[in-house]
């Protein structure tokens, strides 16, 4: 609220007749005050004067909240429902800790807090409109949910209605604005004062930061954020350290014996580890019950060098052992292929003496509406509980267990590991040679490319390689935890781009060398973001999987064409991107960005990665246009 | 067990059919290399029949004309659609087989500096 004071009482009371029953004068700017000043009376007429300026509005406390969180960055396309605290955090908070970046689209905002804190290890912040921002930013705020990753996202909103000034405000307001994304968010909250607001804000980041982790999302109240702070005692809350629930010692117990005694025990590791103690672990828990683990890449598990590293399988296995596995059911049974008419009764493919336990921090906390939890998991233990931090308790159990004959049992099994490791590693390399000097060029080739001139680098790839053929994983090393990101988690198109540049932004600061393989359909969601990494200096190399279309569905409608007896030929109508090919090299110049390419001939892409590795070098980002396999 | 032998019924019958038209021309592999990519094959096994995450390695060296032509008709298991003769023709087929037959060897990954430097 305003306040209005009398500049000089004396003036006030002779000028008051004059004013009686006049709005209130605005004083006017200072060099309207220069012009008239010679020409002024010795004595002007008194005015009431409103102040118009708020030196201390809310959204400084606001600030002051976050500051305490330790948050780097703040990603946002700008909105008026944010405008104070915008203002705030460039001025008052310094735009530093948090720093505001510039986001073209808010899915892109959220997505880069999305990839950020796969690196990082914590959550950034993402600041939207209540309503249409919310909207667009709903998608990535679905990703982070399925992928168990932390964000926060603040929400603006004039939640009072007669402090509305325009139609506009009445249409970017709203009476719940989480609503929209109540059932893909671990929490929300509408404070309606600044404690409230303080409170919360913490409170979310711990629930964030909680396993299963994921996004929380506050509503900042445009009011709150614009007028002068009134409310007496303000403090900000304390943030404990986050502590990850560890599974149930008795459960552990049991499952430490039920793979010591195992003959074909495998390990599968989903969502596991945060960061690189987790994988430390891993290789620790299969070193010590020489054991196998299948790493299904939603993070660098173990490291793909590791012997034992996707050396199982679950069909013969006795006893699998799950770390933060979503869906078992899938893992365990094999549903009808799109081949046939109808869906046949599931097909357990392991052996039915076989016992599953599963060990999970989803356990703890699901909703009901989005399917992301998968079919039952029907397991033989379900231990709920963080999977990295019960590990070393499971480790601790397993070697007390294991007896001389154990040993010796386990010593000959992880042999025959070790050169099914050996052989896995033969088999793709020889099949990396097929088709090697296509046009367009198989992922095999350009992972090789890639490998060769990043291998001695602190390297880290950013994009997911699941539509690359997952040659990336067949073919490198990763030893290092920010060496691999996963996917999106939802799978929903438009995360790959943003969460790489949010992955740069955090690889940043190490000096790493961050890679991105970055698929053209998902691309064209929000190329936007290629400017906010120019804008913003963060070093990053793009290499652009365009297969020229979105051939997961010109497999799909090729598939439901011959299903039909109809002609195959058409299925390109609507999933191709052709007439004309898009210009991806040149999208990236129009942001600003080195674009190199595109590029059909294999003997272009290793001379294409070296300049660009020296533009990334440079500190800047660079994109390869390079034309692809329709499926690697 | 049923669907088992069924499928082997199948297959037979396929493969008698693909038998008799032995006597057919070759196929034309450059036609069939055209084919290739207007009937998506593609966009699961590769442009060069090289294989995919989706679809099985085909060349070089395919399987039988008979074989691949039998399993376009009755494909097992798995992800590949049932191509029926009025979806292509095996006249089509042929030209298509002809194209994978024609394929060159790829090299020894050993040959292949970059992936040698892998190993």
């Amino acid at each position: 609220m305003a306040t209005s004071k009398n500049t000089d009482r004396r003036g006030f009371l002779k000028g008051a007749a004059a004013l009686a029953g006049a709005a209130p004068i605005a004083l006017a700017p200072q060099s309207v005050l220069a012009q008239t000043a010679a020409a002024a009376p010795a004595e002007t007429p008194a005015r009431t004067v409103e102040v118009l300026t708020n030196e201390r509005p809310g959204a400084d406390f606001m600030m002051d909240v976050i500051k305490s969180l330790g948050i780097e960055y703040a990603a946002a396309n700008p909105a008026s429902s944010c405008r104070g605290l915008h203002e705030s955090m460039i001025n008052y908070g310094g735009n530093k800790s948090p720093e505001l970046l510039t986001a073209l689209h808010e899915e892109s905002s959220v997505a880069m807090a999305h990839g950020y804190a796969k690196i990082e290890g914590k959550p950034l912040i993402a600041m939207v409109h209540g309503t249409v921002g919310t909207q667009h930013a709903a998608m990535a705020i679905y990703n982070a949910w399925c992928d168990r990753v932390p964000a926060i996202v603040i929400l603006g909103n004039e939640t009072d209605a007669t402090a509305r000034r325009s139609f506009v405000e009445w249409t970017h307001a709203a009476q719940d604005a989480a609503a929209i994304i109540r059932d893909y968010t671990k929490w929300d909250d509408n404070p309606t004062s600044l404690q409230h607001f303080a409170e919360s804000l913490v409170r979310a980041y711990r629930i964030a930061m909680t396993p299963p982790m994921g996004p929380v999302a506050i509503i900042a109240n445009a009011k709150l954020q614009e007028e002068p702070i009134e409310e007496k005692g303000l403090r900000v809350p304390k943030l404990t350290p986050v502590l990850h629930p560890v599974g149930d010692s008795g459960a552990i117990l049991e499952t430490a014996r039920m793979l010591v005694n195992a003959e074909n025990p495998v390990i599968v590791a989903g969502r596991m580890t945060h960061n690189q103690a987790g994988m430390t672990l891993l290789a620790e828990l299969a070193d010590t019950l020489q054991a196998p683990v299948n790493d299904q890449r939603n993070r660098v598990n173990i490291a793909s060098s590791h012997p034992f590293y996707n050396t199982g399988n679950v069909v013969n296995a006795d006893v699998i052992l799950a770390l933060e596995v979503e869906d078992i059911f899938m893992l365990t049974h094999r549903m009808s292929q799109l081949n046939r008419i109808g869906m046949e009764p599931p097909k357990k493919i392991i052996k039915d003496t076989c016992k599953v336990v599963s060990i999970s921090s989803v356990e703890l906390f699901q909703r009901s509406n989005y399917q992301d939890f998968a079919r039952y998991n029907e397991v033989d233990m379900a231990i709920p509980g963080d999977a990295q931090a019960t590990l070393p308790l499971l480790i601790e159990a397993c070697k007390k267990l294991i007896t001389g004959d154990r040993r010796a049992a386990m010593q000959a099994r992880g042999a025959k590991l070790t050169a099914q490791y050996k052989k896995n590693k033969e088999t793709a390399l020889t099949e990396a040679t097929l088709g090697w000097d296509s046009s367009p060029l198989t992922p095999a080739r350009i992972s090789a490319e890639l490998w060769a001139q990043i291998r001695n680098e602190d390297w880290s790839l950013v994009g997911n390689d699941m539509f690359f053929g997952r040659w990336p994983s067949r073919l490198w090393d990763f030893e290092k935890h920010y060496q691999f990101i996963g996917g999106s988690g939802g799978e929903g198109v438009g995360y790959g781009a943003p969460a790489a540049v949010g992955a740069a932004l955090a690889n940043r600061k190490y000096g790493r060398l961050t890679v991105n393989i970055q698929n053209d359909g998902d691309l064209n969601y929000a190329p936007g973001v290629l400017w906010t990494a120019v804008h913003h200096n963060i070093p990053l190399l793009s290499i652009m999987n365009n297969n020229r279309g979105y051939h997961q569905e010109v497999m799909f409608v090729t598939t439901m064409a011959a299903r039909a007896n109809r002609d195959v030929t058409r299925a390109g109508i609507g999933t191709k991107l052709d007439k004309p090919y898009i210009d991806y090299a040149t999208m990236a110049k129009t942001y600003g960005m080195t674009g190199i390419g595109p590029i059909t001939d294999p003997k272009d892409v290793g001379p294409a990665i070296k300049r660009a590795i020296e533009v990334v070098k440079a500190g800047e980002p660079v994109l390869i246009d390079t034309v692809t396999q329709g499926r690697g | 067990m049923k669907k088992t032998i069924l499928f082997l019924a199948t297959l037979a019958v396929s493969v008698a059919a693909a038998l008799a038209q032995n006597a057919a021309p070759a196929g034309n592999a450059e036609n069939g290399k055209k084919l290739w990519v207007k009937n998506n094959c593609y966009s699961c096994h590769g442009y060069e029949g090289h294989g995919g995450s989706v679809g099985p390695k085909l060349a070089p060296k395919p399987i039988s004309m008979v074989a691949f032509m039998a399993i376009v008709r009755h494909p097992p298991q798995s992800t590949m659609p049932t191509f029926t003769a009025r979806v292509i023709s095996d006249s089509d087929l042929r030209d298509m087989w002809a194209y994978l037959n024609a394929i060159p060897a790829a090299p020894a990954y050993k040959d292949v500096p970059l992936l040698n430097a892998i190993q």
